[in-house]
């Protein structure tokens, strides 16, 4: 995509989503479901039409963990590291992903296919330990389940929820 | 005849395949008949049985589970569709399954049974009978109306669910007779779903399983306060909530639930879902407010309390889902059929979260005052994993890790307050002998470090220092030097006045709970914490 698209695409969503009371939250989903990450050029956009410095705008990206600024992998993936998840050992999956994938937390793989992201409770911890890759959840999860999701991901394009 | 089968659609379900059984129940069912109809609905909370599919029969509705996709075929040759019994997934009429038949379901009493996005089902199951009522109460006059609503749900003994335990009606109050305050002059209704706590999920099975009475539950507040926007705020963790509930939304929209002139009532109450963005504080409710206002959720010092400058400074209810979703059957039932339910202050029923290392994890809900140890070894059938279990941490990465002389306290919130434990949101995590107690305090620091909005000190630098002082406890344990006792006896002393730092000085409760866990692994996991089984025992310095 070009700066000018990139640009032309942010000014139509701060557009729709400008007069939402508490606007900036919205907007910036949308531009992240949009790109995948918030573009840098996204920024003066948005500032400009909420009346808000740069600065403001990228100090409530930076504290919110689920927003990002960097490009990602095809697949995000996130492993859960709440307590539940952590009772049934994923602990160990966790270096397993990291040691199969040869990355670790919030980096991307070599091949592209994959950035591994640490989240809190993904509310499935009576089937944990759980990841999450786009909308869907995997419960029970263990180190060769996960390496035959990966394979899979990488392998083509899967149905959300399709068991592994 | 049409065969009706449902197999559900929430999370976790969802997490254990239940879309690929509809997929082969669909292909291989075709064998037998074409006339079968797969009914989506929400998880009845036996999440141990995931996916469960049950079969609609003359005399109820039959489970079977846990179905996987290869169990599709024995099944369906072995009379899936007639209910039939002589297959090892069979578990009979899911009402009777111990799990369920046990538990007292008020605010779950549909979760499972219909499709939570099918209106005229929820209508059927005494939805909106609540509502009906608040709009008989209105009918009078506006006035007397709403002290007339907010009077029954102080009466009901409704304490928040969210993990505070303050009084519901008390706040209604507040929000109702506070005014609000030009240009806006509008009062909010918010619905704090960011449900951030580990081992908890009883919001999102809420939301995903009948979304409805969230909603219903919400207007209600709407029409007692005289406010006339709700917002549902949910955590981006959720996808499926949101899908439902959006999905929820437009239904109720369509069919004059939602939007002006409500069931001809002349009230109006709309309702939004804004979607979170990974911030644990955000689930504390000022943090939640400046969230919403589109900002850095900083926590604001109280006062002024959001009943009376809360969302945009208007007058604001702040209620968390399971409260919000207990207003409807207090409304249809009344507030002294619910405060029939529960021991000495805590009226009603609590969800309670059974999760972790558990061999029957999901919902339980019942009144107040069944032990742990009941819950975890009546419904939950002991540890997943078949080893003793150590430990339960009850009420969230703040609450504290339970020993086993702990188990048989009463679930009752000053019950919990006396041992320094919370009840929080009724998450129930449970560890076999496994685990690692010192990691898990240094965790408890770790997540304060990163989860920390930053405001103030005690918890924004303490939760580092309490990080380094665990990790130099360790080290020190680990050199075994001459030295060792001593420097562990001090660090011992340093990170309990720490802990008491962080309690005292801390502006909202993630700094003022984190040390929760923490003490509580220093005063019943000494043997653990750092020291595993020789001398080092820091036992005598706390
Ligand atoms: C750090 C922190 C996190 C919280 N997280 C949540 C949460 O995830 N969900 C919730 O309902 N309340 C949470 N609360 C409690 C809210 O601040 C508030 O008490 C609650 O939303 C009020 O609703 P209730 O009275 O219906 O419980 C949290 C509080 C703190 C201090
Ligand atoms: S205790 Fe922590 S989270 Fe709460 S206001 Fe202070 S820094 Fe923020
Ligand atoms: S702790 Fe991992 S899903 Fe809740």
């Amino acid at each position: 995509m070009t700066i000018d698209e990139i640009k032309k695409k942010t000014q139509q969503i701060v557009a729709n989503k400008k007069s939402l009371p508490g606007a900036l939250l919205p907007i910036l989903h949308d531009i992240q479901h949009e790109f995948g990450h918030i573009p840098e050029q996204a920024l003066s956009i948005i500032g400009q039409s909420l009346n808000q410095t740069e600065a403001e705008i990228f100090g409530v990206i930076s504290f919110y963990a689920h927003f990002r600024m960097q490009q990602t992998g095809r697949h995000v993936i996130e492993i859960c590291r709440g307590e539940a998840c952590q009772s049934m050992g994923s602990k160990s999956l966790e270096q397993a992903a990291q040691s199969q994938l040869d990355i670790k937390y919030n980096q991307i793989s070599k091949d592209n296919n994959f950035t591994l992201e640490p989240v809190y409770c993904l509310g499935n911890c009576a089937c944990a330990p759980s990841v999450k890759v786009a909308e869907t959840v995997y419960g029970r999860m263990d180190s060769e389940k996960f390496a035959r999701l990966t394979d899979k991901l990488s392998t083509y394009k899967i149905n959300v929820g399709e068991i592994v | 005849m049409t065969t009706t089968v449902f197999i559900p659609r929430d999370t976790t379900a969802l997490s254990m395949g239940a879309d690929d059984v509809v997929q082969a129940l669909k292909f291989q069912s075709k064998a037998i008949t074409d006339d079968i109809t797969i009914v989506r609905n929400g998880s009845r909370g036996l999440f141990y049985l995931e996916p469960l599919v049950e079969v609609m029969t003359p005399k109820g509705r039959v489970a079977y589970g846990p179905v996987q996709v290869e169990d599709v075929e024995s099944l369906l040759a072995q009379g899936l569709l007639d209910g039939n019994s002589d297959h090892p997934l069979y578990l009979g009429f899911t009402e009777e399954i111990p799990f369920l038949a046990k538990q007292q379901r008020l605010t779950f009493i549909r979760a499972g049974i219909i499709d939570p996005t099918n209106i005229d089902e929820y209508i059927d199951h005494s939805g909106f009978s609540g509502l009906t009522n608040a709009f008989a109460m209105l009918d009078q006059d506006n006035d007397n109306g709403r002290q007339a609503i907010v009077d029954e749900i102080k009466t009901s003994g409704l304490r928040g669910r969210g993990g505070a335990a303050f009084p519901a009606g008390i706040k209604w109050q507040t929000v109702l007779d506070a005014k609000a305050k030009a240009p806006e002059q509008q009062k909010y209704i918010v619905c704090n779903a960011d449900e951030g706590d580990s081992g908890t999920f009883s919001d999102r099975l809420l939301m995903e399983a009948d979304p409805f009475c969230l909603i219903e539950g919400m207007i209600i507040a709407g029409l007692a306060v005289g406010a006339s926007q709700g917002y549902i705020y949910l955590r981006s963790e959720y996808p499926q909530a949101k899908n439902i509930l959006e999905q929820a939304i437009t239904i109720a929209y369509q069919q004059h639930y939602l939007g002006k002139d409500i069931q001809q009532s002349g009230q109006t109450f709309d309702l939004e879902v804004r979607i979170g963005a990974g911030a644990y504080i955000c689930g504390e409710e000022t943090s939640l407010l400046e969230s919403l206002e589109g900002k850095r959720g900083l926590v604001r010092a109280k006062p002024p309390l959001p009943a009376i400058e809360g969302l945009f400074g208007q007058p604001t209810i702040v209620n968390n889902v399971i409260s919000l979703a207990s207003v409807p059957i207090i409304m249809e039932k009344g507030a002294q059929y619910y405060q029939d339910f529960g021991v000495g202050r805590s009226r009603g029923t609590l969800p309670f979260q059974l999760a972790g290392n558990i061999k029957q994890g999901g919902l339980v809900e019942l009144a107040f005052g069944t032990s742990l140890a009941d819950l975890v070894n009546d419904f939950g059938a002991g540890s997943y994993s078949g080893k003793p279990i150590k430990a339960i941490q009850v009420g969230g990465p703040l609450g504290a890790y339970l020993p086993e002389h702990q188990w048989p306290t009463e679930l009752d919130y000053e019950a919990f307050a006396k041992m320094e434990a919370v009840l929080g949101h009724g998450g129930i995590v449970v560890f076999d002998d496994s685990v690692d107690m010192t990691a898990q305090a240094r965790f408890a620091m770790e997540f304060c470090v990163a989860e920390s909005c930053g405001k103030c000190t005690p918890c924004r630098i303490g939760s580092v220092r309490g990080v380094e002082v665990i990790d130099k406890m360790t080290k020190t344990h680990q050199e075994r030097s001459e030295k060792s006792t001593e420097q562990l006896a001090e660090l011992n002393t340093l990170l309990v006045d720490l802990c008491d730092t962080m309690t005292d000085g801390s502006l909202c409760a993630m700094g003022g709970m984190t040390p929760i866990p923490v003490r509580s692994i220093l005063n019943h996991f000494s043997d653990d914490f750092v020291a595993t089984t020789d001398k080092f025992n820091v036992k005598e310095t706390n």
